[in-house]
């Protein structure tokens, strides 16, 4: 990631030791050294996690707990690999003394007689990446203008979006449904996308606002007073400084999509069902195919899976940033 | 160009979603090349800018929610009919326990959930594995509500007490070894409720978790030190130190959860399908609008979730900017 041209020391992201320390060291930072340095509040506190562990009864407490928390995950997923006449007749902890491993689930549900997971699969890629990309890159337009340009009725304007974060999605369903109709897009890929896109919007203007608005003024002005129009600040200026910000937006709004039941449910016609739409109607229709369940419950988790495992980082910073959808 | 709307195959589909994307990037790159052009006027540049966001706003969140509530006070041939909608909704004994069943949701999950997420971040602060306990506890968050709740259906699940029969979920297994009766656990109300609850709980916990360690990591070292030297620790540093430090952080988890749980759907939805006495108004809204052909009730359901939403939602806000201040 590209950091703008002056200060070292301009996150952009990291939440936590916020604006007040916003230095800017004229010339380089390495020559005039007090000794011995004292060490930020970080820093000491990384001494101190190397040095200073709570009690090893409460690590292994918490260890025990953590794990005791995940056993009912784990049992469902040991479940997907056996054998659909053990998953019905024993429990899944009885797998350790009689181990038989299977992949049948998985492609029975994937490409089976009646479920098609596969699909589906594809389905929730395709509604998912549209409706990360679509509100981010709309929001983004919108949060400059709400944090750059200075027009006649700006605060209202913002004020108004950001708290329409607080409509529940379910207030704007039906009516939403009767304008796609009217339109001839009803049941359409196009539908999800809107959808999703209009329901992450205030959140997400609101949230780019708040990491432009981190951004010290002083680069801006910097940059207009070298003769740089609104495209070039935009590229040059915020978005090498704001890619923690857009990662951590993304990651969410990906998860919340992928996860999504209501809107699909509401909207999705039969050709686009997404994963969630197809196991939420196989729990009640096959409630007692747990091969079945298990190994689609798992294709339907494995992406978000991996994303949150890899990304945690991104996903929790948006979080503590305010990022909560409802 | 009737693919463009009738999807069927894969490649239509990868092809209608990159036409989406590029089409979005197209707006953005004329919004963002007409921006800086001399003669464009400042006017134009911000509607460029702002337009597309507020419109799809406009269309798709205001405009929609306001008939909704019109909706709300009339009855299925659209005609007006007052608060006829929301009396039968408040008197109603079916609808009645679909209230008493979301209040009990509102109550405890956030309860339960921030409790034991507070509880967790102060045991595991600082602990060996501290990064993998966390996200072990975190991780049901990011699997899909309708994934826990087949992960819980699972647990939850009944075989008869008989010769030659075991159980396969985890729960009446454990019921079965001390010595108990297997139950079907989702069947009978009103605990039924408290075993979907549970789902929640352990869905929002690790959310709980994860904002209050950093509330608990953001505490002033020096208060800890006075503190320790005064010579407190464990649980008096913990209800003296810790707690009042955290406070608001606890107030925007607890009303954030509660939030989340008036609207959930999808649990009640997968396990029950609102059976058994265990629907809730986001369900219910549901099951009302597109079942039952109620779309009036529905909105009524509706506008009251907007109703519920909007005092948590403004003491959320006014307790994140007590904590931001803090900081």
């Amino acid at each position: 990631m590209s950091q703008a041209p002056t200060t070292p020391d301009t996150p952009g992201g990291e939440h936590h030791g916020s604006p007040t320390s916003k230095a800017t060291p004229q010339g380089s930072d390495v020559t005039e050294r007090k000794e011995p340095r004292k060490l930020t509040r970080k820093e000491q506190r990384a001494v101190d996690a190397k040095t200073r562990l709570t009690s090893p009864w409460a690590s292994a407490v918490a260890l025990v707990l953590a794990i005791l928390w995940s056993v009912p995950t784990f049992g469902l997923f040991v479940s997907s690999f056996r054998p659909e006449n053990a998953i019905k007749t024993e429990g899944w902890w009885t797998f350790f003394s009689n181990p038989e491993v299977t992949l049948e689930n998985y492609d029975t549900v994937l490409f089976g007689p009646s479920t098609d997971f596969a699909s589906a699969f594809l389905n929730t890629v395709v509604i998912t990446l549209p409706a990360v990309f679509i509100p981010i890159s709309l929001a983004l337009l919108a949060a400059y203008a709400f944090a750059w340009i200075d027009f006649k009725g700006r605060g209202f304007l913002f004020v108004a979006v950001f708290s329409l974060q607080v409509v529940p999605i379910q207030i704007a369903l039906i009516p939403l449904l009767t304008q796609y109709v009217r339109f001839g897009i009803d049941g359409s890929l196009w539908t999800l996308w809107l959808s999703h896109s209009i329901f992450a919007l205030p959140l997400a203007i609101f949230l780019l606002h708040n990491f432009m608005m981190d951004i010290p003024r002083s680069l801006i002005e910097a940059a207009r007073v070298d003769g740089a129009g609104h495209v070039k600040i935009f590229f040059q200026v915020l978005l090498p400084l704001l890619v923690p910000a857009i990662a951590s937006f993304s990651i969410f709004q990906f998860l919340w999509v992928w996860n999504d039941l209501l809107v699909a449910l509401v909207f999705a016609s039969t050709d686009i069902r997404p994963l969630t739409l197809e196991i939420s109607d196989l729990a009640g229709s096959r409630g007692a195919e747990w091969h079945l369940l298990s190994a689609g419950a798992f294709i339907a988790m494995v992406v978000p899976l991996l994303v949150f495992l890899g990304l945690q980082r991104f996903f929790v910073r948006g979080l503590l940033a305010g990022g909560v959808k409802g | 160009m009737d693919f463009l709307v009738e999807t069927t195959s894969a490649g239509q589909k990868i092809v209608v979603m990159l036409i989406a994307i590029a089409l979005f990037l197209l707006v953005m790159a004329v919004v963002l090349w007409a921006a800086d052009k001399p003669r464009v006027p400042k006017w134009l540049t911000v509607v460029g800018f702002v337009g597309p966001a507020v419109l799809l706003i406009t269309a798709g969140l205001i405009y929609p929610a306001v008939l909704t509530i019109i909706t709300s006070f009339e009855n299925t041939s659209g005609d007006l009919v007052g608060f006829d909608n929301y009396a039968t909704i408040f008197t109603t004994p079916n609808f009645r326990t679909v209230l008493r069943n979301t209040a009990l949701w509102v109550v405890l999950v956030p309860l339960i959930a921030t409790g034991f997420g507070l509880m967790y971040a102060t045991l595991v602060d600082r602990a060996f594995g501290e990064k993998f306990s966390k996200t072990l506890v975190f991780l049901p968050m990011a699997i899909s509500m309708v994934g826990a709740s087949i992960i819980w259906k699972f647990v939850y699940e009944f075989r008869p007490d008989q010769p030659g029969v075991e159980q396969i979920g985890l729960l009446n297994q454990l019921v079965v070894l001390i010595g108990f009766e297997p139950q079907q656990w989702l069947l009978d109300p009103p605990i039924n409720n408290l075993f979907l609850i549970a789902v929640m709980v352990w869905i929002q916990a690790g959310f709980a978790m994860t904002i209050l360690s950093a509330a608990i990591k953001s505490i002033p070292d020096e208060i800890i030190e006075a503190a320790k030297m005064d010579g407190v620790q464990g649980f008096s540093m913990f209800r003296y130190v810790t707690l009042p430090s955290v406070r608001p952080s606890v107030v925007v988890v607890v009303t954030t959860i509660a939030m989340a749980t008036l609207k959930v759907f999808d649990i009640v939805r997968t396990m029950t399908g609102g059976q058994f006495n265990t629907s809730i108004v986001a369900n219910e809204f549901y099951s009302q609008s597109f079942i039952f052909g109620r779309p009036d009730i529905g909105a009524a359901l509706a506008v009251l979730l907007f109703i519920l939403v909007v005092p948590i939602i403004l003491y959320n806000i006014r307790q994140m900017r007590l904590s931001e201040e803090q900081r």
